[in-house]
């Protein structure tokens, strides 16, 4: 009897007709029907983790024009990364954001550290979902290559922008990993250099070399990161990482091994390398400029960064908008309105990284009245010191990015 | 009918218990087990395999790590156990009505946030810290000396953090055992140290076997005490499973490496009944 008879007997003839007891009785798919169901589900699961993701087509333009304005901005950002009140409550920038544009903006400081926030949001958008932010900021490390790669960042429709044309400088107009800012414009620029203590290193430090002198042995640190790690020792043997080989990776990791198996490295950091300088555990290390200029105004005034006279790295920080995004047009407005003098003044005499707009220096200097921050060198280098400054290598597949690892990863791990 | 019904209640009573080892334990390994075995990348997305080789690099190229591993969770284990009983023994015998309170006490630096903890070491261990600052100030120790960044920090850091794990059940074992049969050893004439090793250490068996359980598993796939305490040359097989995972994002590796990881502690809890007997172990669990 098949299960269309049922409906059609007589009332009372078969407990089928009662729909609870039915329900009870019988199975509400045949188990032939549940499997057929289950592989099916098995098998999109499966399509979705083997489609690579560039057979999905978009047009941005007809996407763009489509988009209504919102009065909402859901921005994601590092912890201590933008201007705040003396109480700690209230970001003055985001304030008149707002008061400007009538647009709420939710500020979120849950990036802690590129990797670990990939990993949050990849699952995210593999599945084809939003992620909740309308703009993320990335490093210009792998991760953010893979996030293009992915198709996963809206291009940016860069008319609703203008002030980036106007005010941006050089150092962050169509970086190598980002050819014409198709998806990314620069929050913060940062250097990674050489900071010491003269102190405990009783001798100025100039060089790449003063990493490696025995004079300093346990108490040289270096970063666990390995294209920070990676490109130091490219810079040292004079080559330019961002057109360097693996040939060259290869010397590079030699002379990294050979300065570990010297016992010259005391610790290969992440960001804590500035507690151990300011505790004296190391005496010089690899540093990011901004790192050591807020030690410096928090009453470390030995410590010391230094450009080495062999280069220095120059990495930014990157605004993006994911796709899924629910308010593109309120993060279009938020750059254009970062993107001014004014207002990248008032966050960078905050946050002391380097800013991409140069003419901010002027009103940190003459309308917040701050010439410590608009005078130092570390917050607005010259425009030598930036054109001088080294791209890292930009990964263009993940081969390339493991054959790098699979180079000098053992360095840190061995 | 009614006997079919008796005799499944117990497997019924306990479903909730199997669907969650399903959800939570079974699926999570299988699922784990086909990355490891699975190829591709995370651009262009993974497929089923049986790249059982995959093992085989896992272990060839951390073999370093995994012997430094179980060589810091062994050694740390061990330390753990000789600080660990004579305080748990003196709790348990001589503790009188205050026992829990010993208790408390030492479990009370554990209501601070392990990684807290960890940092508050590298504050008290740092070169030039008040510690060992002041032992240099008066030339007690030689300015060139620094215990963080070294093995010992690390397997410091490991011990002083299961140092609780191991009393509480070394505790529980020595609390229940006779003291009259301490006693009549000793009218029979057995020294102190016989009866220790003849009466007490026996009876305390499962209790350290437990310990060992609870403090080797965790020590061996420790990351935090090496990442916070530890220098070149001190990287745990914890800290390649997150770097290959987080960073490298080689799946299928971090996959590998972590199974890899479970079936030697396996093997090693074996070895370990098995050379100690199997008996205190059945004992422990009655």
């Amino acid at each position: 009897m098949s299960t269309d008879d049922i409906n059609d007997a007589a009332p009372g003839n078969n407990p089928g007709n009662n729909p609870w007891l039915r329900g009870l009785t019988q199975p509400r798919l045949s188990r032939q029907g549940f499997l057929r169901g289950a592989a099916a589900i098995a098998a999109t699961a499966m399509l979705h983790q083997t489609g690579h993701a560039a057979e999905k087509v978009t047009d941005w333009n007809a996407w763009w024009a489509a988009q209504k304005p919102t009065t909402d901005f859901v921005f994601a950002n590092w912890p201590l990364y933008i201007d705040v009140t003396s109480t700690g409550a209230d970001h003055p920038s985001i304030d008149t954001f707002t008061k400007q544009t009538g647009i709420k903006v939710k500020y979120m400081e849950v990036i802690q550290n590129n990797a670990p926030f990939y990993a949050q949001i990849a699952p995210v958008l593999k599945a084809g979902q939003a992620t909740g932010y309308d703009m993320i900021v990335m490093t210009n490390h792998w991760e953010l290559t893979e996030l293009i790669l992915q198709k996963w960042l809206v291009p940016i429709w860069h008319e609703k922008v203008p002030n980036f044309a106007k005010n941006a400088s050089p150092s962050v107009v169509s970086p190598a990993y980002d050819p014409g800012n198709k998806y990314t414009m620069t929050w913060q620029s940062g250097l990674t250099g050489i900071a010491y203590n003269p102190k405990l290193t009783k001798r100025e430090i100039t060089s790449f070399e003063d990493l490696w002198d025995p004079a300093f042995a346990g108490h040289v640190g270096m970063m666990n990161d390995n294209t920070e790690l990676g490109s130091a020792a490219l810079l040292k043997l004079g080559i330019k990482p961002s057109t360097s080989t693996p040939d060259d990776w290869k010397k590079a990791a030699a002379i990294l091994q050979d300065q570990k198996s010297k016992g010259l490295v005391r610790q290969y950091y992440d960001q804590s390398y500035i507690n151990a300088l300011e505790s004296g555990d190391i005496w010089i290390t690899q540093a990011w400029s901004g790192d050591i200029y807020q030690a410096n105004s928090k009453g470390y005034k030995d410590l010391k960064f230094v450009a080495p006279k062999e280069g220095v790295m120059i990495w930014h920080d990157n605004m993006a908008i994911p796709v899924g995004a629910k308010n593109p047009l309120s993060a279009l407005e938020w750059m254009n309105y970062y993107y001014t003098p004014d207002v990248a003044g008032i966050i960078e005499d905050y946050i002391n990284y380097i800013c991409p707009v140069p003419a901010a220096k002027d009103y940190v200097l003459n309308t917040l009245q701050d010439p410590a921050v608009a005078n130092s060198p570390l917050v607005f280098p010259s425009a030598a010191v930036l054109a001088q400054a080294h791209d890292f290598f930009a990964f263009k597949s993940y081969a390339e990015f493991q054959a790098w690892n699979n180079i000098f990863n053992p360095i840190i791990q061995g | 009918m009614r006997r079919l019904r008796g005799k499944l209640a117990p497997y019924l009573l306990s479903l909730p218990s199997w669907v969650y080892l399903l959800c939570f334990f079974i699926i999570p390994l299988g699922s784990m087990l086909g990355m490891a075995l699975a190829v591709g990348d995370p651009l262009d997305g993974y497929t089923m395999s049986d790249n059982f080789s995959e093992f085989v690099n896992a272990f060839t190229s951390f073999e370093d790590s995994f012997i430094r591993s179980f060589w810091y969770g062994g050694l740390s284990t061990l330390i753990t156990l000789v600080l660990a009983y004579p305080v748990a023994y003196w709790i348990a015998f001589y503790g009188g009505k205050h026992k829990a309170t010993f208790l408390f006490l030492i479990m009370l630096p554990f209501f601070v946030s392990f990684v807290i903890r960890v940092l508050a070491w590298e504050f008290i261990l740092s070169d030039q810290g008040f510690l060992f600052g002041s032992l240099k100030a008066i030339g007690l120790l030689p300015q060139s000396f620094h215990l963080l960044s070294t093995s010992w920090a690390v397997i410091g850091g490991l011990v002083y953090n299961s140092f609780a794990y191991y009393v509480l059940p070394l505790y529980v074992v020595l609390e229940k055992i006779d003291q009259r049969l301490v006693r009549a050893a000793n009218d029979l004439y057995a020294s102190p140290v016989s009866a220790f090793t003849r009466i007490v250490l026996p009876l305390s068996a499962p209790g350290v076997f437990a310990g060992f359980l609870l403090v080797f598993v965790t020590n061996v796939g420790d990351f935090v005490n090496a990442d916070l305490l530890g220098g070149p040359g001190t990287y745990m097989i914890g800290n390649i499973i997150q770097d290959e995972f987080f960073v490298n994002q080689d799946y299928p590796m971090a996959a590998a490496l972590s199974s890899l990881l479970m079936l030697l502690l396996m093997v090693s809890i074996l070895a370990y009944s098995k050379a100690f007997g199997t008996d205190a172990i059945q004992e422990y669990a009655a």
